[in-house]
């Protein structure tokens, strides 16, 4: 196996919902190598988001150790986990989030706010990043004036736009026909390939697992079987 | 500036409810501007009144006549530059909407007292030397658009003549401008003699309305004033000596306390405001949660969120505030060519300053607790829709 970009080592999450405490990741161990494309299954509840939040820096596990990009997440404060998450991972959500009020290229140069680019730069960046996802020509286009499959094309190039290493989907062709899905998990396949971006992917869909390198199931917060398949062409 | 986009095209979120909001903010600045203004002229704004000139009254009220002869005593008092006296005519103009206060008074001891009153040449002269020679402030003149040689009749409310008559009519001679003021009082007003009106008039012959004194040194004023009431004391004719400013605020007193009014309607303006805002705030923070969750998400740090949040409230309240102000600046100078029977209205410094204020508290108290809601969201919960 090449080089871990991640790394979980006795991960254990429990959320208190009211007075009840509601244990969701128990022990876990995973690695993940740099360049691979991860689908994460599992039933509703199995504990794939929680995972994915606490890969991605939105979320604190309750014990053990999370590192990612070389960093020790676990061990960073909210501010410094918020700086960390601009720098290296983007986050493509089921339903898209982008901001409504913003076309799609102010969508995608948000991320890039934080840096210390100016603003011809960005926007080169931001074209760049809609001519990799094939979106450029609706660049000045609000999300409502958007198809979804549009949407998740601006939303990945959201994603994409900083540089980051990794991206994080959780259940990115939810919300989309078969054909449109093909289309993104396509684009997915080429960021992960030619990109090399590392992709963790949270899926319900076995059709959209097969894009990935390797498949990971998850039942009641413990891994319960690790599959390596052939992408999908 | 790089997150003014972003901020801008989050404040039209909801253009219907951020104009609604604006328009708040514009009325409350303008009633701020206006209000202001008004309050800067009842208090502060009367510096431009003569600072050493004193204005000698009856101690029981301003209404109360005194007699002619306390002039030359008060004329000898150490310190006393110049005295004139003027008795109040109470005339209406055609109508009794055109109000405009006239005195009567004496040319040459009137000029000596308002030495920054100025009349065009040989006016003076053609005053002192007609009875029924008046002059009439700059404002006032062109307010009813009169010209040197019209006689101007007057219907005094006060002050009927021997034959009952109550129809004056009075020969212009003269325009009174001030070099040093644009809201000099006296270019607002009319001046007649005062020997025509005590001569003529039914009733009150020898007395005067108040004398105005002035004064060889400012700094004296306190003293002068003790001495020439103490002169009176204990006297049929008791005097109350005061500077201008300080009378012509008692004036304004007589009709309650203004300034205190005035401020209790801005508080109530702006607690109203306060709710509106603060509410719509509240309520646009709320429907952005998961976009507020995907910034979080992206990078925007907790403090960062917190300061966008802050900055649209401060912008929307700068936004309304100055666009009020400018208006107040508009309507002031619209009343100030209606109304020239007053002293012009101005958003002075002072004015400016309160607004200036008002409109950043007003931003963080209305930002504040959306924007302390927006910094504690957590990022899973908001995203899981909990």
């Amino acid at each position: 196996m090449s080089e871990a970009i991640v790394s979980l080592r006795g991960v254990s999450k429990t959320y208190t919902r009211g007075k009840q405490a509601v244990k969701v990741l128990e022990a876990l161990d995973l690695e993940i190598a740099k360049g691979d494309f991860l689908a994460l299954m599992g039933p509703s509840g199995s504990g794939k988001t929680t995972l994915l939040n606490l890969i991605g820096g939105l979320d604190h596990a309750s014990t053990g150790s999370v590192t990612v990009a070389g960093e020790r997440l676990d061990q960073l404060s909210g501010s410094q986990l918020a700086k960390w998450r601009a720098h290296n991972v983007g986050f493509v959500f089921q339903f898209y989030n982008l901001l409504p009020v913003l076309s799609a290229e102010r969508n995608v140069e948000l991320p890039l706010l934080l840096t210390n680019l100016g603003s011809e730069q960005r926007k080169k960046h931001v074209m760049t990043a809609l001519q990799i996802v094939g979106i450029a020509d609706r660049a000045k286009h609000k999300p409502s004036e958007l198809s979804g499959g549009q949407a998740q094309r601006v939303a990945i190039a959201r994603a994409l736009v900083a540089d980051p290493t990794l991206l994080v989907c959780d259940e990115p062709t939810g919300d989309l026909d078969r054909k449109t899905a093909d289309e993104v998990l396509h684009l997915l396949q080429v960021l992960n390939k030619q990109h090399g971006k590392t992709i963790v992917m949270v899926t319900h869909d076995a059709k959209a697992a097969e894009y990935a390198t390797h498949t990971l199931h998850l039942d009641k917060g413990r891994l319960v079987e690790q599959v390596r398949v052939g992408a999908a062409a | 500036m790089r997150f003014l986009p972003l901020l801008w095209a989050t404040l039209w979120r909801r253009k219907s409810r951020t104009i609604l909001t604006m328009l708040s903010l514009v009325t409350a600045f303008l009633l701020l501007g206006l209000l202001q203004a008004a309050n800067s002229l009842l208090g502060l704004g009367t510096v431009n009144l003569n600072a050493p000139i004193l204005i000698t009254q009856a101690r029981v009220s301003f209404t109360s006549p005194l007699p002619m002869r306390l002039l030359p005593q008060i004329e000898a008092v150490p310190g006393v530059d110049a005295v004139s006296f003027s008795q109040f005519f109470g005339g209406i103009y055609k109508d009794p909407k055109n109000f405009f206060p006239q005195f009567a008074t004496m040319p040459d001891r009137w000029f000596r007292v308002f030495t920054e009153c100025k009349l065009g040449p040989g006016q003076l002269e053609a005053w002192k030397a007609s009875r029924t020679a008046a002059v009439a402030g700059k404002n006032l003149v062109e307010r009813y658009g009169w010209k040197i040689g019209d006689r101007i009749p007057l219907t005094s409310q006060i002050w009927p003549q021997k034959d009952g008559s109550r129809a004056w009519a009075f020969d212009l001679v003269g325009i009174v401008d001030d070099a040093t003021t644009d809201s000099c009082p006296r270019k607002n007003n009319m001046y007649i003699r005062y020997d025509y009106l005590d001569e003529a008039r039914q009733f009150g012959q020898g007395l005067a309305g108040i004398f105005v004194v002035r004064l060889k040194d400012q700094s004296q004023a306190e003293r002068i004033s003790s001495q020439i009431d103490a002169m009176f004391e204990n006297s049929p004719d008791e005097t109350k000596t005061q500077t201008e400013r300080d009378f012509t605020l008692n004036f304004a007193r007589q009709v309650g306390n203004l300034n205190l009014i005035l401020n209790l309607i801005l508080c109530a303006v702006f607690f109203t405001i306060l709710l509106l805002t603060g509410n719509t705030m509240s309520q646009a923070v709320r429907e952005r949660i998961p976009e507020l969750a995907v910034m979080k998400t992206i990078g925007f740090t907790d403090t960062g969120v917190l300061v966008l949040v802050l900055a649209e409230a401060l912008l929307i309240c700068f936004i309304g505030g100055m666009a009020g102000m400018l208006l107040s600046v508009g309507v002031m100078k619209v009343f100030a060519k209606v109304l020239t029977q007053f002293p012009a209205v101005r958003a002075d410094l002072r004015v400016w300053t309160i607004a200036l204020v008002t409109m950043p508290t007003l931003g963080l108290i209305v930002g504040g607790f959306p924007a302390w809601r927006a910094k504690r969201l957590s990022i899973v919960d908001a995203l899981a829709g909990r």
